[in-house]
């Protein structure tokens, strides 16, 4: 695995912030840029909109609009500029409306993003972030509920994260923004202004590496592995399964790319059963790639087979069926009690 | 094909701008220009005022337009303003998850629509709601995407009007493709040659597949008509965002006409139009129309246009009312009277109120819908996720799921 990405520690002591998962990555963007005058952000409406989720609010005011580019409405254009920017110098930090909407900079982003370092032998650094809202349960009309991450996660060259609380949510991003390597950061849309999800983020801290995964709840009956939004929809089925004196063990994955199945691996040795929880369709995903790993490195240690609740193999839905089509909370535990009885 | 000196625009630089003075730096961020005339290169058939202006070029094409056509005119925008506003209102009601309103746009959607045949065909995007009314989709058939139970269920092929597009751009080269299809089947070449029209946004023009479908249209002399509804805004964005020239001047660069006509103005978006259609019919390849208008409200009801859009701006669009204009028309010059004004008025709010116990009664979806028609053919994967599904829905029987 890559050496991890250290961040820099801000200066302020003691930078204790209560943040929702939207305010977090806004004080990620706006200590960046104050540490770094090469940082800027580029997408559509980030200016004095905000960004549609307002996640980029204040910094054009108070970083100017050459820092904050309110751009063309073309992502090829974002993203390809941004990697013209970067070997510039610059460390552009991209905002993509929506997931459904990264497809126009597709051909950027796998063509010139993923490839510039390994074709110029190392000698042109794409020091790019490309931040994607992804996910559904908003209500949302076509393309604006999706879960493309296994598509990037597939393409070599590209880091690719997601975070899931709000102290991953600032420090992802920051350490996103430090990388030398591009790295693209779903963030979980749902959850960007979850007053639940309201954690203290000390902003002198020192945070886990990016590309290590992390168990979020200890348990010994089976393993739950999941990222971004579904990891919150985990941590409550195991909460409810501890009721009925089941208890669940929770990883959240973090990086989907390169993934760190060594804590899932530890954990399936001791529970004997895993269940991958995602959104995306299940077809060639991620948590395919899991199932097929896990197999590979735990199967003397396996109960029963890895299970998975995911998205359909179908479009995203009309949202009034999106309650169908996401994993929640009873779709687990339904699952659990099947790998349970195997 | 038409010989760059019949098309409409001016050389770049020659004669006086098509738009106003050079804006300084902080007026095109503030997207003050927006709330220019238009330039003097807009076509103009109607003042706001309401007062009738002589075009040489566009009159012919209007010249079947009399007082019932103009009333009929006017009753398609004050039905569909109105089913607009009532959609609105359900959204905030919780009725509808989203609404895109078209309020402003009533001219250049009604007068564009209106110039097209059964037989021809358009592209819109999400903001189309007027075209699809011209072309026999009524609100109840689109509602369902906004109401979030449905992508769009209408007959594309019977109404001539595609499905919704979302992603931005994309369906310029769709329509771009179909217009290619009409030539190579050798529908165009005379009075009753077919054409497409494509809807975007000034914002769209940014976007790569606008500038290929450009490219693709001249390339093949494909009979598409590109409808550019500048409505001075993408969200939050200005069109000095999108462009340094009048979006219509692209066109020249391209290889085809380009012509800048005032989209508050339903004479003049149906007369440009039918003469854009017309090139296209008669095998003289693409045009691109653009509408200047203004978005009247927000760009969707999840956006705050308080945050970047200025109220004085609002105030100098709203007297240039699209509907406004008309009636001031037809009450001056006695092609319609108070009773017709009443008339058309009772209509819209009985229409609005069918609109609403049709949503307030609309059925969810049931969730075989989720696996219905991803592909045309059977897919043995889905129909074993889709058993398994239901079957999972079938232990909660009973249970209060
Ligand atoms: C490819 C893509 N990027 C971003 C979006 C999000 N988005 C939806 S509408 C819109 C603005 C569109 O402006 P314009 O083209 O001028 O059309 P208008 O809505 O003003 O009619 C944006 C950025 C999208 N739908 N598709």
């Amino acid at each position: 695995m890559a050496a991890p990405v250290k961040a820099k520690v801000d200066g302020a002591a003691g930078a204790v912030q209560n943040l929702t998962i939207g305010k977090a990555i806004n004080l990620a963007l706006r200590s960046a840029m104050e540490a770094d005058d090469k940082v800027i952000i580029l997408g559509e409406d980030v200016g004095k909109l905000g960004g549609v989720f307002r996640i980029t609010d204040g910094l054009q005011k108070d970083f100017g609009e050459q820092r904050v580019l309110d751009t063309p409405l073309a992502e090829s254009g974002i993203i390809g500029t941004a990697v013209g920017l970067a070997v510039r110098g610059f460390r552009p930090v991209c905002e993509i409306q929506f997931e459904g909407f990264i497809f126009p900079g597709f051909d950027q982003i796998v063509s010139q993003v993923a490839k510039l370092h390994y074709r110029t032998q190392g000698r042109v650094k794409v020091p790019i972030v490309i931040r994607v809202p992804f996910g559904g349960g908003i209500g949302a009309v076509e393309h604006h509920s999706e879960s493309p991450e296994s598509l990037f996660a597939h393409v070599a060259g590209l880091k690719v994260v997601s975070c899931s609380n709000a102290v991953d949510a600032y420090w992802m991003t920051r350490q996103a923004i430090e990388s030398d390597d591009p790295v693209l950061l779903f963030e979980p849309k749902r959850l960007y202004h979850s007053g639940n999800l309201r954690a203290e983020v000390d902003t002198t801290a020192t945070p886990d590496p990016l590309h290590v995964s992390r168990v979020v709840r200890p348990g010994d009956a089976a393993t739950l592995v999941a990222y971004g939004p579904s990891v919150k929809v985990c941590l409550d089925a195991a909460t409810a399964a501890q009721e009925e004196g089941t208890s669940l063990e929770v990883i959240d994955l973090r990086t989907l790319s390169p993934l760190d199945l060594d804590p899932v691996f530890e954990s399936v040795r001791r529970t004997g059963r895993l269940i991958a929880v995602s959104e995306a369709p299940s077809e060639s995903s991620l948590t395919s790639e899991i199932a097929m790993r896990v197999q590979q490195e735990c199967f003397y240690s396996l109960e029963a087979p890895v299970l998975r609740v995911t998205g359909f193999d179908t479009p995203y839905p009309p949202a009034k069926l999106e309650e169908d089509y996401l994993p929640d909370l009873d779709r687990v535990l339904h699952t659990v009690d099947r790998s349970l009885a195997w | 094909m038409s010989s760059p000196e019949q098309w409409t625009h001016p050389e770049p630089g020659a004669g006086p701008a098509a738009t106003a003075a050079e804006p300084t730096p902080e007026q095109v961020i503030a997207g003050l220009r927006a709330t220019t005339e238009g330039g003097a290169e807009l076509t103009q058939l109607l003042t706001p005022e309401g007062e009738r202006v002589a075009s040489a070029q566009f009159d012919p094409y209007v010249s079947d337009v009399d007082d019932e056509a103009l009333r009929n005119l006017y009753r398609d925008m004050v039905l569909v303003r109105r089913a607009d506003r009532e959609s609105n209102a359900m959204q905030r009601q919780g009725q509808l998850g989203i609404w895109v309103p078209l309020l402003g746009q009533e001219a250049a959607q009604i007068g564009s629509g209106r110039a097209l045949r059964p037989s021809d065909m358009a592209f819109p995007s999400y903001r189309e709601h007027g075209v699809a009314w011209t072309r026999g989709v009524d609100f109840r058939e689109l509602i369902g995407i906004f109401r979030c139970s449905d992508h769009g269920g209408w007959d594309f092929k019977h109404h001539g009007f595609h499905p919704y597009t979302i992603v931005i751009g994309n369906q310029v080269l769709n329509a771009t493709g179909y217009a290619m299809g009409q030539k190579f089947e050798g529908k165009v070449g005379d009075d009753n040659g077919e054409a497409t029209i494509v809807y975007f946004g000034d914002g769209a023009t940014s976007q790569g597949d606008v500038h290929e479908g450009f490219v693709w249209s001249a390339v093949y002399d494909a009979p598409v008509v590109f409808f550019c509804q500048n409505n001075q805004w993408a969200i939050s964005e200005p069109t000095e965002r999108q462009s340094r020239l009048p979006l219509y001047q692209r066109a020249r660069g391209y290889g085809f006409p380009g012509i800048r006509v005032d989209g508050n103005d339903v004479l003049a978006c149906l007369a440009v139009t039918r003469w854009a259609l017309d090139e296209c019919r008669h095998g003289n390849g693409p045009v691109l129309i653009e509408a200047f208008t203004y978005r009247m409200d927000a760009h969707t009801t999840t956006d705050d246009p308080t945050r970047y859009r200025l109220s004085d701006e609002l105030e100098e669009w709203k007297l240039k009312d699209p509907i406004e204009r008309v009636r001031a028309h037809l009450a001056r010059g006695g092609g319609a009277d108070q009773e017709f004004f009443e008339k058309i008025d009772a209509e819209a709010d009985s229409f609005a109120a069918e609109l609403r116990d049709f949503v307030f009664n609309m059925p969810d979806p049931p969730p075989e819908r989720i696996f219905a028609n991803v592909y045309a053919e059977p897919s043995p994967v889905l129909e074993a996720q889709r058993r398994e599904y239901l079957s999972y829905l079938e232990g909660f029987a009973g249970s209060e799921h």
